[in-house]
């Protein structure tokens, strides 16, 4: 019975993770075909990457796409680490269900909505204040780091709440204010749980269409803008070779995150192994 | 098996079982009577929880069998068997009340709902939680949940109820009065208790019969007294209790007793002995605390018996009723002995003192020869 | 001597500055992230809303009427349920939200079928196996939501791998229509969103102590009786709240019914973005957007409470 009950778990699981992965290796094998005609195989080729990477609407709308990343990522890490300190520390503040309210429906939200409602903020704004001039890289950064910091937040007020105050205490008790605590004691203690939403907030970024295309103006297109225009009407060959890439990418920093995560486990169980001889 | 005409309840015969490379239980042989409160003893990783687990069907046996109440379990699952386990930190089902924890194994087998209510209600009020039947698991103090526990496992009626650590959970006043309980439930409904545990008092309060496990196999089992007055290694001596441990070697045999030379020479004690032993043979004496005489140099009431040994107490701690003393003697071995405090002391002076001259004694037959 | 008189009375205003910061910091920690989705998430709800009971006649051209709106907003509610009249009488709307929640609701449920023994393997699998099992669920996550959801362009198209493999078994002889189709876009929903519904039913059936599953089978509970009455009322609120985070970001999607559905599918998103960037009608945008949130706010405040009883342990 226990036999046929983890068959079952490993079943579901092969082909679980066959339907997430399938689609990605295709897409990958694809990317060296030399053929035009993206199903039928023309042999081996680079020509779609040596292509790819002479175009130049692909770099500059990458770069957009990383600054408008880098920048959402830095802030929205500022404020996210603001709003779950407040969340986990401050049991009770005016406004508080409010505030909580406003952060984890972002995370649910439907994008057409979160995009139109900041486009129409944008275009009132403009309307009684003349600024924002222009829609472009500022308000797509001002609507990334809106949603953005919302992950940030869950991820900070977990890692609060999980953590035990005693560290905190400890400080107290030696004498340090309550300032001097948080700079010297909860933020270093952060930094982990920061460096996570750093680089959600950076994906989720690089990765938005909706809410963007909603929030731009003309003549500033992000990445995905692009990749969406040129696969409305059908399958490009130089998007496999730029899917291939960025996948590689995301691949090998996973890659990295998992061997450093293994190396600390390891590192921590050759430890408890010497405690106990 | 000398009578084969009453079958033990359980029959365990040659049951290993190996995880990888490690043996957890090696080549056990056991037979428990109806109506028994056997107790499993050991320390961690010796084994017992994994024989325990063989018994209620969550592990099944590398090799050998297992026979309840005549059939062999040999494939049968665990919610086929005739027995009920008490889980080591309980197990109750924290989304259902009391009530219906208890009432879950009924309903599982398909009893009506009438005579469910019945039961559930009969066994509620035998462990005095009936006014709690709607609460659940979180709302209930630690002893409340024990009994929860074991009410959901007797309302069964299971043949032989398996009890993993029952009241380790529980801090120490709590457990003793617990300890007494189950006794008397036990008593009340003749099902026969297999207990494991660690904690060797525990043990010598509950059982009928006592396993005492090490590295996957019994090093010995008998009652409770059996295990301590007469234990048959280095081991259960000092797992069960403690004892004076005296490494050394027969020098003479005579009749019953034997006279044994103590490692570094210059102290000789004779002993009792019930296996043979022959000169030349190095043995072990133990002696346990409270069975040494102890009196001060200075006090002529001492008593004549074989075995005599002066020394100083180095260490001294007042337990109330007792007082535990650290005795080192002339040639450098340390005594523990207990003594009872029977005259009240008032002026907070005792007996014994740091650093008193004493006397010990013990006659032969209150010392152990161990040859294992 | 005014000179020195200057800096003291300037360094004077530093101390107090940083005396204020002192005493109250803690109120500025909250000000600053509150202030901010005040004005950039809870305010331009509020836009939209007006926006949504104003009149398309005023609206065209939308930009230098909206001012006026927002002076002028009395005159206006009486012209206001048009919109949702509107959104209400045509029968293709109706019809469109509805679809949106079938089609959301549909596949909630395929993920939640896949997704529950995904989970469960991955938390019964050994140590340093499951740290790789869950880099890989997540890995996708990590990579581009718009590139995933081209990649099975490719498998769907008429000639494309799903069509190659069928006709090269046999199994067809000529391709057989799945890109452009409901089909299309159940799987591009399914896939995108199962990692969002293994992760919180994985952190639920993590916390789940496997000894209940022990104590029901003694107590006579077969396999399939554990589940129903132990495992799966224990790990309810992970499935809620995975249900919940597939279910309403689903019922909006955009990419994915314009992509795989092509003009084929109904879906809300879709209808919204046309009306706005297509038909320029924004009353009637602001409109779908709102009846949107409201249709969602439910399943929202729901997800909400999960996520604040987790946050409190």
């Amino acid at each position: 019975m226990i036999g046929k009950r983890s068959r079952f778990l490993t079943i579901s699981l092969i082909f679980g993770f066959a339907f997430l992965y399938v689609p990605i290796v295709l897409l990958v094998i694809y990317s060296f075909n030399y053929s035009k005609l993206l199903p039928v195989w023309g042999g081996f080729s680079t020509r779609w990457y040596v292509e790819l990477f002479n175009s130049p609407d692909v770099w500059s709308a990458t770069i957009l796409s990383l600054k408008i990343a880098a920048i959402t990522a830095t802030i929205a890490t500022v404020f996210g680490t603001m709003a779950g300190y407040a969340i986990a520390r401050f049991r009770k503040f005016r406004g508080r269900t409010l505030f909580t309210g406003m952060i984890s429906a972002p995370l649910v939200m439907p994008e057409v909505i979160t995009g139109l409602s900041l486009l129409l903020l944008f275009i009132t704004l403009k309307q009684i204040t003349g600024w924002p001039a222009n829609r472009g890289m500022t308000t797509i950064t001002i609507a990334h780091i809106t949603f953005a910091m919302a992950f940030v937040t869950i991820i900070i007020q977990s890692r609060l709440t999980g953590s035990d105050m005693s560290l905190e205490e400890a400080a107290y008790d030696l004498g340090a204010r309550p300032v001097r605590v948080l700079f010297d004691i909860t933020l270093p203690l952060l930094t982990p749980g920061m460096m996570a939403g750093w680089l959600l907030a950076f994906t989720l970024s690089l990765d938005d269409l909706i809410i963007a295309s909603f929030v731009s103006g003309p003549g500033s297109t992000t990445l995905p803008m692009l990749i969406y225009s040129r696969i409305r009407l059908g399958l490009k060959p130089d998007i496999n070779a730029l899917a291939t890439v960025l996948i590689g990418i995301v691949a090998i920093g996973v890659l990295i995150a998992g061997l450093l995560l293994i190396r600390q486990q390891r590192q921590r169980l050759a430890m408890e192994a010497q405690d106990r001889q | 098996m000398s009578t084969p005409a009453t079958e033990p309840l359980i029959r365990v015969r040659g049951v290993s079982k190996h995880f990888g490379s490690f043996t957890a239980v090696d080549n056990i042989d056991l037979d428990i009577e109806s109506g028994e409160l056997f107790v499993l003893l050991g320390g961690s990783g010796c084994g017992k929880t994994t024989l325990l687990r063989m018994l209620a069907g969550f592990e099944s046996a590398s090799s050998g069998s297992i026979t309840i109440d005549g059939a062999d379990m040999a494939g049968v699952e665990p919610y086929a068997r005739p027995v009920n386990m008490m889980f080591q930190s309980y197990a109750l089902f924290p989304h259902m009340t009391v009530e219906n924890n208890v009432a879950y194994g009924l309903k599982r087998d398909g009893v009506a709902r009438a005579e469910r209510r019945q039961r559930v209600d009969e066994m509620l009020a035998m462990v005095e939680l009936d006014s709690f039947a709607k609460r659940k698991p979180h709302q209930l103090s630690g002893g409340q949940r024990q009994r929860v526990a074991l009410a959901r496992a007797l309302v069964k009626r299971p043949k032989v109820l398996l009890l993993d650590e029952p009241l380790g959970a529980l801090d120490k006043r709590l457990r003793e009065q617990t300890q007494f309980e189950l006794m008397q439930l036990q008593d009340k409904l003749g099902t026969t208790f297999v207990v494991v545990t660690h904690d060797q008092e525990e043990a010598m309060t509950l059982a009928t019969r006592i396993a005492v496990m090490d590295e996957g196999r019994f090093v010995q089992v008998g009652s409770p007294a059996e295990i301590y007055e007469t234990p048959c290694s280095r081991f259960v001596a000092s797992f069960i209790g403690s004892a004076n441990m005296i490494e050394g070697s027969v020098i003479e045999v005579n009749g019953e007793t034997v006279v044994v030379e103590g490692e570094g020479g210059n102290n000789r004690f004779e002993v009792n002995h019930s296996e043979p032993v022959s000169v030349g043979d190095s043995v072990c004496l133990a002696i346990r605390p409270e069975k040494i005489d102890i009196a001060l140099v200075t006090d002529q009431a001492a008593t004549g018996s074989q075995n005599r040994l002066s020394g100083t107490i180095k260490e001294l701690a007042y337990l109330g009723g007792t007082s535990i003393l650290r005795v080192e003697t002339e040639g450098g071995r340390v005594f523990e002995v207990t003594s009872p405090n029977r005259l009240r002391s008032v002026s907070g002076k005792h007996v014994f003192d740091w650093d008193d001259a004493v006397t010990m004694s013990f006659p032969a037959s209150n010392a152990i020869l161990l040859t294992s | 001597m005014p000179e020195t008189q200057l800096t003291t009375t300037q360094a004077g205003f530093v101390e107090k500055v940083f005396e204020w910061l002192q005493r109250n910091w803690a109120k500025l920690i909250i000000a600053i992230p509150f202030a901010w989705l005040l004005f950039f998430f809870l305010a331009p709800f509020f836009i939209v809303l007006k926006i949504s009971v104003a009149e398309l006649l005023i609206a065209s051209p939308p930009f230098t009427n909206l001012l006026e709106w927002g002076d002028g907003i009395l005159p206006s509610v009486s012209a206001s349920i048009d919109n949702y009249a509107y959104l209400w009488q045509d029968p293709l709307y109706v019809r469109t939200y509805l679809n949106s929640l079938q089609i959301a609701a549909v596949c909630t449920a395929i993920c939640l079928l896949i997704a529950y023994p995904m989970a469960y393997a991955i938390v019964r699998a050994p140590g340093n196996m499951k740290l790789i099992l869950l880099l890989l669920i997540m890995l996708p996550f990590w990579s581009s939501f718009l590139l995933r959801v081209y990649a099975w362009m490719g498998l769907l198209a008429d000639q494309g791998t799903i069509n190659d493999l069928l006709l090269w078994i046999g199994l067809i002889d000529k391709p057989i229509r799945l890109l452009y189709t409901e089909f299309a876009v159940y799987v591009g929903i399914v896939y995108t969103y199962l990692p969002f519904m293994i992760l919180p039913l994985y952190a639920n059936i993590e916390k789940l102590d496997f000894s209940l599953n022990d104590a029901a089978a003694d107590l006579g509970a077969r396999p399939a009786a554990t589940f129903f009455t132990v495992t799966l009322p224990l790990t309810w609120p992970g499935i809620v709240a995975g249900c919940l985070l597939v279910f309403i970001p689903a019922t909006g999607e955009f990419v994915i019914p314009d992509l795989l559905g092509g003009g084929n599918v109904l879906m809300i998103g879709r209808v919204l973005s046309s009306e706005f960037n297509a038909n320029h009608d924004w009353p009637v945008a602001s409109a779908v957007a709102v009846v949107l949130l409201l249709v969602l706010v439910i399943p929202m405040m729901l997800y909400h409470r999960i996520q604040a009883r987790e946050g409190a342990y």
